[in-house]
């Protein structure tokens, strides 16, 4: 290499690190500062004494927090949830998946699709707002036409826990069973033709292509679809546990997820020790959990892994 | 079609119709029925409630909305500057950094890679970021606490856009223009962003989308109800109603820059709020599946 090729290419990088540069900055500050920022966890915050100044404390924050019921609350309400929204919202997609390829010749399939999709689009405020249309207690449409015209008692739906489980997991797949069909949709339209064409020529019928061609071929897909929302066990849709129920105390006992939890420590109750301690502990578990669902892929499928 | 198709396969697909009919009809009529809520008469709502067949239609609602415009064109205003300044932003931080981690020949591009990927893996959660925003930046209560915290640039969009860059545009382009001596911002924005529109068209709509739909940075970093965008505006609404029908909590409102506002001016703003979702997602409809899918395959 000459001496000007070689000034050339560091020219050539320095310009494209330039470049980069903005966007690097800014991961530097909205996420590797913050990074750096979980010793806070382990100090008995004192805005008086300031960040730094503050007395470090050990794993006391962490041994406060679970010695209390919520932390118990808390991680059993996040991973339950999440348990559910996996199986059952893989199952809805998958079979939405399976139906909207059957029709893809329409117009109307288009149209199925937007209104499918479009729960998805919406904030989690206007799905409370959609919620409340029909759970308030007053002029709720399911306490006015339909408890009303079977003779049944209101409910006070936004105070009795009991429901709540199935409200949230009804909203989880309202909202997004649609919108997760899309991966699966693409990964139906790339199953090779021939195999339903041999299929058909053997006399299979429709529901055995379905199980014998189109869910063994989806099934790579499927697994790792589950695996990598599996990587997000521990984190929960804040929106979907604080603002649907409506901040309601009474619902605690079924609403209280870890991000919930820490949004209220930190800006409700000003408890900056249990609130760093119960996000750390999440954002721990969470990089575990992605790292060994990403293990299994790699093992399994190395193309599909994320890294 | 032209293949015959057997009486199995002709149920199957007629099945499949009408139970994606009825599924669709599932995911869009909660938006209906506040659609026609926040046409329906106020007195029909409190003695009848919410309902998809309301005895008594009215444009009240719109018309109490059009008193209080000050305040609702305000948090309109407030959520298209962000949304736009936003989306601009993030597209120009997006693509600026994409596009040097796409280049083969950029002696840097591993590490940038992984320092972006390693934001998707670990995070310091919410409580560092609010002490740093709030005590280091002090950006709470102005603009910017909308615009910069957590959706400026994240890592999905960039690695989108990088191997939309890696896999559709051949080194040929670029060794050609280095030839004819072109600088290396000049291929950027000459040559390289004319050529990512599609790509930049789906990341500007995720990035779009999620400035719109947020109201968790200002549930954190905003006080002043001056700089609630309209998600905040809908979250206040509701909350007033239910302090001022619990009764005991009605005395702290005192000073309440909104009028009590009934049950259709409620579902009227909610309608106004995604009104705007509405009309522009049906064009971009196949920017977003495209983007869903590619990014699935390969994050």
């Amino acid at each position: 290499m000459t001496k000007s090729s070689k000034k050339r290419t560091r020219n050539k990088n320095l310009a494209l690190f330039a470049m980069a540069a903005p966007g690097l900055l800014y991961l530097l500050i909205n996420n590797y500062i913050p990074m750096f920022g979980i010793f806070i966890a382990f100090k008995q915050i004192d805005y008086a004494k300031g960040i730094f100044g503050s007395d470090w404390c050990g794993f006391d924050n962490f041994k406060f927090l679970f010695q209390t019921k919520d932390a118990w609350i808390m991680v059993r309400n996040t991973v339950l949830y999440n348990l559910t929204f996996i199986l059952l919202g893989t199952i809805f997609a998958v079979f939405i998946a399976i139906l909207m390829s059957e029709i893809t010749k329409y117009f109307c399939s288009k149209l199925f699709q937007a209104g499918l999709i479009l729960p998805n689009l919406v904030s989690m405020v206007i799905v409370a707002y959609l919620v409340y249309a029909f759970l308030n207690p007053e002029t709720g449409l399911v306490n006015n036409a339909i408890l009303g015209a079977l003779g049944k008692d209101p409910v006070n739906w936004y105070t009795t826990p009991g429901y709540w489980p199935v409200i949230l997991v009804l909203v989880q797949m309202w909202k997004s069973a649609g919108y997760s069909s899309i991966v699966y949709i693409a990964s139906i339209s790339g199953i090779d033709k021939g195999l339903y064409e041999a299929a058909r020529l053997d006399g299979a019928g429709k529901l055995q292509q379905v199980f014998k061609i189109t869910l063994p071929q989806l099934k790579p897909t499927i697994i790792m679809m589950v695996l990598m929302s599996l990587g997000r066990l521990f984190s929960s849709d804040f929106g979907l546990f604080y603002q649907v129920p409506m901040n309601s105390g009474a619902l605690f006992d079924v609403t209280q997820t870890i991000d919930t939890y820490v949004y209220r420590g930190l800006m409700t109750y000003g408890n900056i020790g249990m609130s760093s301690a119960a996000g750390l502990f999440q954002s721990v578990i969470g990089f575990a959990l992605v790292m060994v669902a990403n293990a299994i892929v790699r093992k399994k499928e190395a193309e599909n892994a994320l890294f | 079609m032209g293949k015959l198709e057997t009486r199995g396969e002709k149920s199957f697909r007629i099945f499949a119709l009408v139970l994606l009919s009825i599924l669709t009809l599932i995911a869009i009529l909660p938006f209906i029925l506040i659609i026609i809520s926040s046409f329906t008469d106020e007195s029909t709502l409190v003695s009848n409630g919410y309902s998809y067949f309301p005895a008594k239609w009215s444009l009240d609602s719109y018309r109490y909305m059009m008193q209080q415009a000050k305040v609702i064109f305000r948090s309109y205003g407030v959520s298209i500057l962000v949304t736009t300044v936003g989306t601009a932003m993030s597209l120009l931080l997006t693509t600026s950094l994409a596009y040097p981690m796409s280049r083969s020949d950029f002696k840097y591009r591993n590490v940038l890679a992984f320092l972006v990927f390693f934001t998707m893996l670990f995070s310091g959660g919410i409580v560092p970021s609010y002490i740093m925003w709030t005590r280091i930046f002090h950006i709470n209560d102005t603009i910017w606490a909308l615009i910069i915290p957590n959706y400026l640039m994240n890592a999905f969009n960039v690695l989108l856009v990088r191997n939309y860059f890696k896999n559709n545009i051949p080194d040929a382009i670029i060794e050609s223009a280095q030839i004819d001596g072109a600088g290396e911002g000049r291929i950027l924005f000459r040559i390289m962003l004319p050529l990512a529109v599609p790509v930049s068209v789906t990341v500007g709509l995720f990035s779009g989308l999620a400035y719109w739909n947020d109201w968790i940075n200002a549930l954190y970093y905003i006080e002043s109800p001056k700089l609630y965008g309209i998600q905040n505006l809908l979250i206040r609404m509701m909350n007033n109603i239910q302090f001022l029908s619990s009764g005991q909590n009605a005395g702290l409102l005192g000073n309440s820059i909104i009028a009590l506002p009934s049950n259709g001016i409620r579902m009227a703003l909610a309608v106004i709020g995604i009104m705007p979702i509405l009309i522009i997602f049906p064009f971009l409809q196949k920017y977003l599946i495209k983007g869903v899918v590619i990014g699935a395959v390969k994050g």
